[in-house]
């Protein structure tokens, strides 16, 4: 898990930095941060999530920084579109990974949308791309500015996707979702965060947001009907693309 | 109205009097500064080292229109109730992001103690998104 590689890398420099997207705030995600990282969670998560038996087994409670963002402006600001998806900043505070999936690689089809089970070679080909991913911040760590995995300033603006009107718009919405929600008018509230998703369909986050501000099911995992629905209208197109971890240098 | 509540940038600012009117939304300029940052001077509305030009339709009877400036910011405005909320526009994120300085935030943490991404400025910073959903 996490914790397990911060407290391998982050004597070499490295700082984790999680952000909560998350408009149920301090409710929704305290049980995941302070139970031992996301033991509560079934195993077969793990499996889905690619983390391999050895990092699942060095769970611990996350002594990184853990962020709550209730109106996902982090999202905004980065192109964020899923969790999990992982930016990296180097010292100067440039970006040298510009938001991609965090090592997670697509499982959904193959997936048991009850259980979350997959199979055998499902489960391989993601720890092998989640610890690719995390060979590659490794590698980071101890190279820096001269390891492959940090893009040149040319490959980081080649891999991101420019903001459009619909983008700022959504956010907007999602800014005054996130306002009405806090003054208990949950209603008006879900309007704003599925004016969201029609404006953003590719956003996850603003979808499952939107499908989860009700009282039962904060802090819950959202993957009723609608969830399937929206992840099945996809048809052949990724939900998690992996990263691409080609190197550049 | 004057029980208009504002949402700006990260500003939240309840119970400014603004009068709504077909697309106006006209305010003090003393409020105008408080809720938004941006201050009405001799040059323009200026906010940091930025001015801009106040179009003649901007003002009247000593109020200015917010909603006219956001537009021309080409910044989106959305209303629900008693508030109203801007975005921001598609250039400012668009430059922001591909600047590729890493813009800055500030959020707090469980116990509600703020961290700015600027504080990590000497380390790498390893950033992942996650939601209990």
């Amino acid at each position: 898990m996490w914790q397990a590689v911060y407290a391998e890398l982050k004597d070499q420099g490295v700082e984790i930095l999680a952000v909560a997207l998350d408009t149920g705030g301090k409710k929704a995600v305290e049980a995941a941060i302070r139970a031992a990282d996301c033991r509560e969670r079934p195993e077969a998560l793990a499996r889905l999530m690619g983390w391999s038996p050895a990092l699942w087994a060095r769970q611990a409670p996350p002594t990184y920084t853990c962020l709550i963002d209730e109106a996902h402006v982090v999202a905004e600001l980065y192109g964020i579109t899923n969790v999990p998806q992982g930016v990296w900043i180097d010292e100067q505070g440039r970006i040298v990974r510009p938001a991609e999936s965090a090592g997670t690689i697509d499982m959904v089809r193959s997936m048991n949308r009850e259980t979350f089970e997959i199979p055998d070679a499902d489960a391989e080909r993601g720890m092998a791309h989640r610890d690719a991913y995390i060979d590659a911040l490794r590698d980071w760590a101890k190279h820096g500015a001269a390891s492959g995995y940090a893009l040149s300033p040319e490959e980081v603006r080649k891999r991101m996707r420019g903001p459009s009107a619909a983008d700022v718009l959504a956010a907007t919405h999602v800014r005054l979702g996130r306002h009405l929600y806090a003054k208990g008018q949950l209603e008006r509230a879900k309007h704003h965060f599925k004016e969201a998703v029609r404006l953003c369909p590719e956003s996850w986050n603003y979808r499952r947001q939107s499908n989860m501000l009700d009282p039962d099911k904060v802090g819950t995992l959202n993957s009723g009907p609608d969830f399937w629905e929206a992840v099945d209208a996809r048809g052949d197109r990724q939900f998690y693309p992996p990263a691409d971890l080609g190197q550049t240098a | 109205m004057t029980n208009t509540t504002l949402l700006y940038d990260d500003r939240v600012t309840e119970n400014v009097a603004a009068t709504r009117e077909g697309q106006h939304l006209w305010l003090a300029p003393a409020d105008m500064q408080a809720a938004t940052g941006w201050k009405l001077e001799t040059e323009g509305l200026c906010r940091g080292d930025a001015c801009v030009r106040v179009q003649p339709t901007w003002t009247k009877d000593g109020k200015v229109d917010l909603a006219a400036f956001a537009r021309h910011m080409g910044q989106p405005m959305l209303e629900d109730g008693n508030a109203i909320a801007f975005g921001e526009s598609v250039g400012t994120r668009h430059d922001a992001l591909f600047s590729l300085e890493a813009p800055d935030f500030t959020l707090p943490d469980l116990d509600g103690k703020l961290h700015s991404l600027s504080d990590f400025r000497g380390k790498k910073v390893f950033m992942f998104s996650w939601g209990s959903y």
